[in-house]
C-alpha cells in the first residue's frame, strides 16, 4: 500500500468550507425557492385577470427602514465580536433584536391597514397573496429572532469571541438574508401590484 | 481535476469525535446519529411501506381484474369499505390508487431509496467519518417517521385516506363535498407531506454539505464514484424542488381550511355557488409539477448511480465513459426543472408553450440515451458475473429502455392528447420510473447487504426473486400499453361499464366494403366532400351522393346555377339508362 500511494503525485485537499455554514446557505436556498414559487404564482395568477387593485400599506416603507437598521446593528455586532469588544457586541445584537421585533409589529399594522382598505385574507387572491408573503416572511423572521436570542445568551457565556465566530457569523448571515428577503418582497410588490 | 484550494478549516471541520462509544440501546438503535444505522432505519421503514403500497395495488387490481368478484373475504381487512353486495366501495378504490401512488413515489422510492443509500454510501465512499451533521441526519429520519405515522393513521380513518390522486389537484382535493377522502384524509395527507418535505430537506442539505465539504484527501469531484454523483445531484434536485411543493401545499391548506381562493373559482355544488372567486386550479398544477417532474429524477437518479457501480463491478471493467455519465447526470438535473408542463398538455395552456415544453422534454432523451449506451458498452465483452445485484441492474437498463421509448411518444403534445390519463401513461412510468428505480434499489440491497449487515445473502433465493419479479413486471405493465392506446383511462373504478370498444365496432362495419365495393350502380358524386355544418342544411353533413337539386335550402348562389347543369346531366343519364334497359 505504501508504495502504491507514491504514484499519486499531487494529492489535493478538496475544496471545502465550514459544513454548518454551508448547510445554512443551503437552507437559505430552500427559503429562496419557497418565495420564488410564491412570487411566480403571484405573477401567473395576476396575468389571468380578475385581480383586485389596491394601494400597498405605507407602513411598509417604515418596516423596510427598520429591517435595514436592524441588519446594520447586527453587522456592527459582528465587527465588534471580531475585535473582542463584548459590550458593543451585546448592544448590537440587542438593537438588532429590538428593531427586528419592531419590524414584526409594523408588519402586523400593515395587516390592520389592509383590513381598513377592505383587503382581506379571504377574498380575491391579490390580497391573500400579500398576507401569505408577509405572514410566511414573519414566521421566518421569528425563527431568526430565536436564533439571535440563542446567540445573545451565548455571548453572556463568553462563547462568542474573535476566535469563535462561526455561530455569530451564521446568525448574521441569516439575519441579513431575512432583511434582504423582505426588501425583495417589497420591491416585488411595488413593481407588480 | 480540482484545483489546489487548500481548506482552512481542517481543525474545525471535524467536530469532537468521541472515539469511546458507550451506546445504550436507545442511542445505538433508535435515536442514532450514526449514518449507517440511520440508513438501516430508512431501509426498514421503506420496506414496510413497500409492502403496504404493494398490498394496496393488489386490492385495486383485484377490483379491476375481477369486477364481478365477491370481495366478502376482504371484510376482516377492509370492514365497511366492502358493501353488502361484497363490492369494493368506489371512493375507497380512488383512495387506494392515491395512497399507492403517494406511498410508492415518496415513502418508498424517495425516502427508502435515497434515504438508505445516500446515508449509507456517501460517508463510506468519499472517506468521511460520518455525515456533516449527525443530529440533522437523525432529525431527518424522525421527521420521516412522524410523517409515516400520520400517513399510516390516515389509512384507517372513517372517511378514508386522501382520494384525489397522488397529484392532489384542486378543486377535487380542496372541497370536502367532492369526495370523502378530501376531508380529514386530505388534511392528514398534507400534514404528513409537510413533515416529509422537512425530512427530505434536512437529509438533502446534509448530503450536499457532506459531499462538498467532507471528502477525503485526493477525492476530487472527478474521482467521485458515480453513486455519489447521483446521490449528490438527487439531493440538489430535492433541495430546489421540495420547497415549491411546500409552497403549493401551503396555499392548498389555506384554501381548504381558511377559505381563501388561490385555486378555487366559481364552483357550484348541488346548485349552490361557493363563495370562492378568482382562483386558478392550473396554478396548482404548475406549482405541483415543478416539484412533480424533478421528483421523477429524485427517484431515478440514485438507482442509475447504483447501477453504474454494480454493472462496472460485475463486468470487471471500468465504467464506459465516466465523464459522459457525469455530464449526462448533470444534463438530466438541469433539464428536469424545465419540462414540468409536459404533464399539463391538456390543461388548456397555450399550445405554443406546449411546443416549447415538448421540445425541452424530448432533449432529455439525449442524456438518457448516453447513459443507456454507456451501460451497454460497459457490459460489452466484460467478464460478466451474474450476481443477483447484477441481474437487477441489467433489468433496470431493460426497463429504462422500454419505458423510456414510450416517453418519447408521451412527450409529444399532439399524441399526448390521445394518451393523456390512459393506461399508456401508467405503463410508461411504472416501467421507466417505478420498476427501474425499484430494481436499482434491489440491486443496491443485494450488492451492499454484506457491508450493511455483515453477512451474505442466499444467491439462489436472489435468483428466484429476480426472475419472478422481472417477468412479473413485464407481464403486469406491458399489456397496459395496448389498453392505453385503445383509450382505457386511469383511475376508473370499473371498465365494464365503459363502452370504449363500441366506437370501434361501428367503425369496423363502416370501413368493411364487400366485393366490388358498392352493390349495384357506382354512385355519382354531385358535390365536394366537406359539406359539414352547411348553413341552412337540416343535417350537419351532406354526403357527396346527394344532388344539389335536392338541397335548395342550403345551396350557395353559385351552386344554384350548377343545379341547372346537374339536372341536364341527370336527364341525359336517365336517357342512357332507358336506352340500356330497352337493349336487354
Amino acid at each position: 500500500m505504501e508504495k502504491e500511494l507514491k504514484y499519486i503525485d499531487i494529492v489535493d485537499q478538496p475544496i471545502s468550507m465550514h459544513p454548518k455554514k454551508f448547510a445554512l446557505w443551503l437552507f437559505l436556498v430552500t427559503v429562496v425557492m419557497i418565495f420564488a414559487a410564491l412570487t411566480s404564482a403571484y405573477i401567473v395568477r395576476q396575468a389571468e385577470g380578475n385581480w383586485l387593485e389596491y394601494e400597498l400599506p405605507e407602513i411598509f416603507w417604515l418596516t423596510s427602514a427598520l429591517v435595514i437598521i436592524s441588519s446594520l446593528a447586527m453587522q456592527w455586532a459582528y465587527y465588534s465580536a471580531k475585535k473582542d469588544n463584548f459590550l458593543s457586541l451585546r448592544i448590537g445584537i440587542v438593537f438588532a433584536l429590538l428593531f427586528g421585533m419592531a419590524f414584526l409589529v409594523g408588519q402586523w399594522y400593515s395587516w390592520v391597514a389592509l383590513v381598513d382598505r377592505q383587503v382581506f385574507f379571504v377574498g380575491n387572491p391579490a390580497g391573500s397573496f400579500l398576507y401569505v408573503f408577509t405572514g410566511l416572511h414573519a414566521v421566518h423572521l421569528i425563527s431568526g429572532v430565536i436564533f439571535l436570542i440563542i446567540v445573545l445568551i451565548s455571548t453572556f457565556r463568553m462563547e462568542v469571541h474573535a476566535k469563535a465566530l462561526d455561530t455569530l457569523e451564521m446568525a448574521t448571515t441569516y439575519w441579513h438574508f431575512l432583511g434582504g428577503l423582505w426588501l425583495y418582497l417589497f420591491l416585488f410588490l411595488q413593481m407588480n401590484h | 481535476m480540482a484545483t489546489a484550494t487548500v481548506a482552512h478549516h481542517e481543525t474545525e471541520v471535524h467536530d469532537h469525535h468521541d472515539h469511546e462509544h458507550h451506546d445504550s440501546f436507545i442511542t445505538k438503535y433508535i435515536f442514532s446519529t450514526d449514518h449507517k444505522m440511520i440508513a438501516k432505519q430508512f431501509l426498514i421503514t421503506g420496506i414496510f411501506w413497500a409492502i403496504i403500497g404493494g398490498l394496496l395495488s393488489t386490492l385495486f387490481r383485484l377490483q379491476l381484474g375481477f369486477p364481478e368478484m365477491n370481495l366478502e373475504f376482504l371484510r376482516p381487512l377492509l370492514g365497511g369499505w366492502i358493501d353488502e353486495a361484497g363490492k369494493l366501495d368506489p371512493t375507497f378504490y380512488l383512495a387506494l390508487v392515491t395512497m399507492h401512488g403517494t406511498i410508492m413515489v415518496f415513502f418508498v422510492l424517495t425516502a427508502g431509496l435515497s434515504g438508505t443509500f445516500s446515508n449509507f454510501l456517501i460517508p463510506l465512499q468519499i472517506g468521511a467519518r460520518d455525515m456533516a451533521s449527525g443530529f440533522m441526519n437523525m432529525l431527518s429520519y424522525w421527521f420521516f417517521f412522524l410523517s409515516s405515522v400520520i400517513m399510516f393513521i390516515s389509512l384507517f380513518i372513517k372517511t378514508g385516506p386522501a382520494g384525489g390522486g397522488w397529484v392532489v389537484y384542486p378543486p377535487l382535493s380542496a372541497l370536502e363535498q367532492a369526495i370523502p377522502g378530501s376531508g380529514l384524509g386530505m388534511t392528514l395527507w398534507l400534514i404528513s407531506m409537510t413533515f416529509f418535505i422537512v425530512s427530505s430537506l434536512l437529509g438533502g442539505i446534509n448530503y450536499i454539505t457532506t459531499v462538498i465539504n467532507l471528502r477525503t484527501k485526493g477525492m476530487s469531484f472527478s474521482r467521485l464514484p458515480l453513486t455519489i454523483w447521483a446521490f449528490f445531484l438527487t439531493a440538489v434536485i430535492g433541495l430546489l424542488s421540495f420547497p415549491v411543493l411546500f409552497a403549493a401545499a401551503l396555499l392548498l391548506v389555506f384554501d381548504r381550511s381558511f377559505g381563501t381562493s388561490f385555486y378555487l373559482a366559481d364552483i357550484y355544488v348541488a346548485g349552490e355557488a361557493l363563495p370562492n372567486t378568482g382562483g386558478s386550479p392550473v396554478l396548482f398544477q404548475h406549482l405541483f409539477w415543478f416539484l412533480g417532474h424533478p421528483e421523477v429524477y429524485i427517484v431515478l437518479l440514485p438507482a442509475l448511480g447504483i447501477t453504474s457501480e454494480v454493472i462496472a463491478t460485475n463486468s470487471r471493467k471500468p465504467i464506459f465513459g465516466y465523464k459522459a455519465m457525469v455530464i449526462s447526470l448533470l444534463g438530466i438535473t438541469v433539464l428536469s426543472f424545465i419540462v414540468w408542463a409536459h404533464h399539463m398538455f391538456v390543461s388548456g395552456m397555450n399550445p405554443f408553450l406546449g411546443s416549447i415544453f415538448m421540445f425541452l422534454t424530448l432533449i432529455i432523451a439525449v442524456p438518457s440515451a448516453v447513459k443507456v449506451f454507456n451501460y451497454l458498452t460497459t457490459l460489452w465483452r466484460g467478464n460478466l458475473i451474474f450476481t443477483p445485484a447484477m441481474l437487477f441492474s441489467i433489468a433496470l437498463v431493460s426497463f429504462f429502455i422500454s419505458g423510456g421509448l414510450t416517453g418519447i411518444f408521451l412527450g409529444n403534445s399532439a399524441i399526448d392528447i390521445q394518451l393523456h390519463d390512459t393506461y399508456f401513461v401508467v405503463a410508461h412510468f411504472h416501467l421507466v420510473m417505478g420498476s427501474a428505480s425499484f430494481f436499482g434499489m434491489m440491486a443496491g440491497i443485494y450488492h451492499w447487504f454484506p457491508k450493511m449487515f455483515g453477512r451474505m445473502m442466499d444467491a439462489k433465493l436472489g435468483y428466484i426473486h429476480f426472475w419472478l419479479t422481472f417477468v412479473g413486471v413485464y407481464l403486469v405493465f406491458f399489456p397496459m400499453h395496448y389498453i392505453g392506446i385503445a383509450g382505457f383511462p386511469r383511475r376508473y373504478y370499473s371498465w365494464t361499464n365503459f363502452e370504449f370498444s363500441n366506437t370501434y365496432t361501428d367503425l369496423n362495419m363502416f370501413v368493411h366494403p364487400g366485393h366490388g365495393n358498392w352493390p349495384g350502380e357506382i354512385p355519382t358524386v354531385y358535390r365536394w366532400p366537406y359539406d359539414y355544418s352547411k348553413p341552412g342544411a337540416a343535417q350537419d353533413f351532406i354526403p357527396q351522393t346527394v344532388p344539389l337539386s335536392q338541397t335548395p335550402e342550403s345551396n350557395l348562389p353559385h351552386e344554384q346555377e350548377l343545379v341547372k347543369v346537374e339536372l341536364e346531366i341527370m336527364k341525359d343519364e336517365a336517357e342512357v339508362l332507358v336506352a340500356n334497359e330497352s337493349k336487354h
